[in-house]
């Protein structure tokens, strides 16, 4: 049986595609975007998230642990991640829910049925499913296992990607996915690796291949002030994408700062503090830029 | 269109006007009802007394107004209807004072009230009849929290007007009168009699309010002669003119239409103060063949249509809901007095209801953005999605209105209660979700049902743990109950008993207005009291319904779930433990968590709670629906709560959802506040697992965070989730899109947020001008958050 790592399903997403859609979020992505406003997508492996601001000091946690790794401080509950395996047995006794497992195993079957629930929604809106994540083409079997489970049901499909992955896995999703949600991040090439860990060869390749072949695409950019709002960036991306073989709208992203607390609760580093958000007259500047090289600009989205 | 000058004025004036009690109205009736008289029959002497008032009344006419009349002498300026219920010194103290909802009361008011008012009426109103003709058992329950009652300081009402007075001079009706006066039948008919004083009243009434007009017209035409300004004396003069042709005749102009209907609504909430004032209905259809006529010939433009309907708007504002006291201001604590103005929905033939005029109507309302009236979109599938979308623009602004309602589900609601397609079809919703044939249906309101508080009770073998009374059957032990269904039971004996009580009260009530405050004016409006000879309060309406709301479903069915699940099924938690922490008020807070974070619970989509709920549901319906009441219609059941859910928290001790004693319950029949975490769908799957056709009105709140509406696609997520939910067969929906960090900090600042407007329950209101617990209660409702 075909299982898969997920962290999340969220339902009455609008902004993944056309229509009222059920978004399925993969866990674990091949990128380490320093702006990443879901962190905790990022490793395949479960993760414990703490919130603090629910704790109500009631030391379960701490009776509980086999590892001992929770421990009394100045009356409040700390947790020595390295000592931590992630068990669980925590989170069983956090009535207050201040600790959560982070991801969850999956079969096929068992999404569906989430999926299915808001088939109404999908039909009135002429909406459906997304597949999005951290990065679903890592986990491709299970993804595969989705695609064609929601086609057999009837149901619009998109795959929301980053884009690094292996030309074969894409020709595989490809026959199963009516759309795609094809991220951009920095057309520089040491720039892209710096701020997102990876190089963005295969990633522009793919783009180029999949518009070659006619596949539906919708580019989006998340726009980060300081990282990818510059000249150089914008000019480059519009060259790019005037020169797709297949024209794509592009969506443009405006950054939220929205994930620190994810950041702090998952014990991670948060790399970009003090980053606001684009004003929207900024947005609308670069929009307008984006048109007048010719591309087709949605804002948000 | 921008507000012209003459309408920003006029709206400024509303809006600024503090809202005041005036004793015109109680003197004008004291002095009436003071005159000595022979022996009149109780139609009679109402209509009399209404033809009193209407020629006695201040009349007002306000600078640079277009549609004309007030209840009181000036805007705001609120009656008293102490017939009915006769204040205090100690009510207007409370009333003047205190913090929400306040009428100033002047000191010569209070004079008035001390030398002539409370003298003649005390010990003599309905109130205090009403009061002492219920049983021991009716008014533990009523103290205990258990039930409210709406017709003890209101009268019924809870009705709208359909097309008749678009066709119709008041004169016209005086001649049906006359026709029913000829055909009846000394002979064979024993309630001939009856019949001719209830249609002498209806006689009296609309030739009263034909006189209302005439002064109007008086008084246009001498501001007029006064008036140095040409183009304002020509305003008078036409003010002059359509107050002596309506209502007396058929409206012939989009203006005359509603000035008639103006007329008309003063005329019922004068006679008495009806509940849910009253309405126009479906105006937009109303009008638009006058206005296709005018538009046609020349006599109208769109602009000129508009500034009257918003001239027309303010009216509604200018009329705050009668002064309420006591639990009827627990209940429904807003000014805000319910007339609720439909757009869309069906014409009689089944087709779209939709026209130039529904644009024109929506345009108003988010131009007035004014708490009254209030306002709903009547959703069909014959409907195109232009008209949602429209309307989900307005709902976006973030000021409640419109309400969406399901317009095919009504017709299914109405019919289903036996109402024929074509009353159903022109019928809608009114007051906060209510569903009625308008025009021919008296459907009356009796008052709200506690259902978690009768939980309480059967947890505790019938006794009330906030008095220590025995309020109902012994239903035995908890702890002694081998099963989950043993409880239910408890709970449905504990239901049956209380019902009963409640139904008999209001049967006894029925009868009380029936006898002793007809109300001739408003029978003559609704059919067939005229064809009939009988009264609107006596079963005179073609259709008579009674309602009893329950309150409650979602936090009763998040009880019923703790219990079931910790108690019976996982038994993590003893019937013993769990009673101690409800007893303790959750001194343990782990046990308080365990309830709240670790029960299934309503409006996540999750099968294991929403079953209770469809169980919860059946059983009230069973208990309430096809009860006979005394104008020949049955009881039927609704769920909606305005703001009762406050008061009946607080009359409800910790319950096992963990929710503490005294904070509000679930609201409608939305999630307990903050309990639905998997987003709006799930809440409408979870809701629509009730059967809302066998209600006539539900009522489901929704927040929504600004940025979730702010593009084209978060809009057409709203007009698929409601065609979605209305597929479903959903009965009403209706949005906050306010976040809650803007709340709270209205919370903090009053003064910065006066003009912050939220949805309550059926109805928007200021949101500085709720209750601090409902404030509360609102911020914690569940923010549907774009990600």
């Amino acid at each position: 049986m075909t299982t898969g790592m997920l962290f999340d399903i969220r339902r009455y997403a609008i902004h993944d595609g056309p229509g009222i859609r059920t978004t399925v979020f993969f866990k674990g992505c091949p990128l380490r975007c320093a702006w990443c406003h879901n962190p905790e997508s990022q490793s395949p492996a479960l993760e414990l998230m703490l919130r603090p601001n629910r704790c109500i000091s009631c030391g379960a946690c701490a009776q509980v642990c086999p590892e001992l790794a929770v421990q009394p401080v100045d009356g409040r509950y700390v947790t020595d991640r390295a000592a931590c395996t992630v068990c669980g047995v925590c989170v069983e006794a956090c009535y207050a829910d201040a600790r959560q497992i982070v991801g969850r195993e999956y079969t096929v079957e068992e999404v569906m049925a989430v999926i299915e629930r808001d088939r109404d929604f999908y039909l009135h809106s002429n909406g459906g499913v997304t597949f999005s994540g951290g990065e679903p083409l890592m986990q491709p079997d299970f993804l595969l296992g989705l695609l064609r489970a929601c086609k057999t049901a009837g149901l619009h499909t998109a795959l929301d990607t980053c884009g690094y992955a292996a030309w074969e896995t894409f020709e595989r999703a490809l026959p199963y996915t009516d759309l795609l949600l094809y991220d951009l991040k920095l057309m520089d090439q040491a720039g892209h690796r710096q701020i997102t860990g990876v190089p963005n060869r295969r990633i522009l390749d793919n783009l180029h291949r999949l518009s070659a072949l006619g596949a539906t695409i919708w580019l989006r950019l998340p726009l980060i002030p300081g990282i990818n709002d510059d000249a150089e960036n914008l000019r480059a991306t519009a060259a790019f994408v005037a020169a797709l073989p297949n024209p794509a709208p592009l969506y443009l992203l405006p950054y939220h700062n929205s994930a620190e607390a994810k950041y702090a609760g998952l014990g991670l580093p948060f790399q970009l503090p003090g980053i606001q958000t684009p004003t929207d007259a900024h947005m609308h500047a670069i929009a307008e830029y984006f048109t007048r090289a010719g591309l087709n600009v949605v804002l948000g989205g | 269109m921008p507000m012209t000058e003459r309408v920003a004025r006029l709206r400024r004036q509303s809006l600024d006007a503090r809202p005041t009690l005036s004793a015109e109205r109680a003197e004008l009736m004291t002095d009436f009802y003071a005159q000595p008289h022979g022996l009149r029959s109780a139609p009679v002497e109402r209509a009399l007394s209404f033809e009193y008032l209407m020629a006695h009344k201040t009349i007002y006419i306000s600078a640079g107004e277009l549609i004309v009349g007030e209840k009181g002498p000036a805007p705001k300026a609120t009656p008293t209807y102490p017939e009915l219920c006769c204040h205090t010194l100690e009510d207007l103290d409370i009333l003047d004072t205190r913090a929400k909802t306040s009428f100033a009361v002047s000191a010569q008011v209070k004079q008035i009230y001390a030398d002539k008012i409370i003298p003649f009426w005390r010990g003599k109103s309905m109130r205090e009849r009403l009061f002492a003709e219920m049983t021991p058992e009716w008014i533990a329950a009523y103290e205990a929290g258990l039930f409210t009652e709406f017709m003890e300081q209101r009268a019924p009402g809870h009705t709208v007007l359909d097309d008749k007075i678009y066709r119709l001079g008041l004169l016209d009706f005086q001649t049906a009168i006359d026709e029913s006066l000829a055909k009846l039948d000394f002979l064979n008919d024993p309630h001939a009699f009856a019949r001719q004083e209830e249609l002498r009243g209806m006689r009296i009434a609309a030739g009263a309010l034909i006189t209302f007009a005439e002064r109007h017209a008086a008084l246009a035409r001498e501001l007029a002669a006064a008036e140095p300004d040409p183009l304002r004396r020509a305003e008078l003069e036409q003010i002059a003119e359509t107050c002596s042709w309506v209502p007396a005749h058929a409206p012939r102009t989009f203006r005359e239409a509603l000035q008639y209907y103006w007329f008309v609504h003063l005329g019922v909430t004068s006679e008495l103060n009806t509940w849910d004032a009253f309405c126009p209905g479906h105006l937009d259809q109303h009008l638009a063949p006058f206005y296709r006529r005018e538009l046609a010939n020349g006599t109208l433009t769109r602009e000129t249509a508009e500034e009257l309907l918003q001239c027309f708007w303010i009216k509604f504002n200018n009329q705050p809901a009668p002064p309420k006291v006591g639990v009827t201001a627990e209940e429904s604590g807003t000014y805000t007095d319910f007339a609720q103005i439909n757009t869309g929905g069906l014409l009689a033939d089944g087709s779209d209801g939709v026209s130039e005029v529904t644009y024109l109507i929506l345009d108003v309302i988010e131009e007035m953005r004014l708490l009254q009236p209030s306002s709903s979109i009547q959703v069909s599938a014959q409907n195109p999605d232009e008209f949602i979308h429209r309307a989900a623009k307005i709902i976006r602004t973030g000021f409640g209105q419109p309400s969406v309602f399901n317009s095919d589900l009504i017709v299914a609601e109405l019919t289903r209660q036996g109402k024929s397609l074509v009353d159903a079809r022109c019928g809608g919703s009114s007051g906060c979700v209510e569903v009625g044939a308008f025009g021919k249906e008296a459907y009356i309101l009796t008052g709200y049902f506690n259902l978690p508080k009768l939980f309480e009770l059967a947890l505790n073998d019938g006794r009330d743990p906030r008095t220590g009374a025995q309020l109902g059957p012994r239903t035995g032990d908890p702890r002694s109950f081998a099963s989950f269904d043993e409880l239910f039971s408890a709970f449905e004996r504990q239901l049956l008993h209380f019902i009963d009580i409640k139904v008999r009260g209001s049967n006894v009530i029925e009868r009380l207005y029936a006898a002793f405050l007809p109300c001739p004016f408003l029978s003559l409006l609704i059919d067939d009291c005229i064809a009939r000879g009988k009264d609107y309060h006596d079963g005179g309406a073609r259709y008579n319904t009674s309602y009893i709301q329950g309150v409650g479903v979602g936090s009763l069915t998040d009880m019923l779930s703790a219990v079931k699940y910790h108690v019976y099924e996982e038994r993590d938690l003893s019937m013993d433990a769990l009673l101690s922490a409800l007893a303790g008020n959750f001194a343990d807070e782990r046990t308080r968590l365990l309830l709240a974070n670790r029960t299934p619970r309503f409006g996540n989509d999750d099968e294991r709670a929403d079953a209770l709920t469809v169980r919860i549901f059946e059983a009230y319906f069973n208990a309430v629906d096809g009860r006979r009441n005394t104008r020949g219609g049955e009881y039927h059941i609704n769920l909606l709560p305005t703001t009762v859910h406050v008061y009946f928290g607080a009359v409800t001790g910790a319950t096992p959802d963990g929710r503490c004693a005294g904070l509000p319950l679930s609201e409608g029949v939305s999630p307990v506040q903050g309990a639905d975490r998997c987003g709006p769908t799930a809440v409408l799957r979870s809701v629509a697992k009730m059967d809302h056709g066998r209600t006539g009105g539900t009522l489901l709140n929704q927040k929504f965070t600004p940025q979730l509406l702010a593009d084209e696609a978060g809009l057409n997520g709203l007009v698929q989730l409601i065609r979605a939910y209305f597929a479903m067969r959903g009965h009403h929906i209706q949005f906050n899109v306010v976040d809650a960090e803007t709340l709270r900090a209205a919370r903090r600042d009053p003064q910065s947020h006066r003009d912050l407007i939220v949805r309550v329950a059926g109805y928007s209101d200021y949101f500085c001008d709720l209750s601090e617990t409902l404030q509360d209660e609102i911020i914690a409702r569940t923010e549907h958050e774009t990600f």
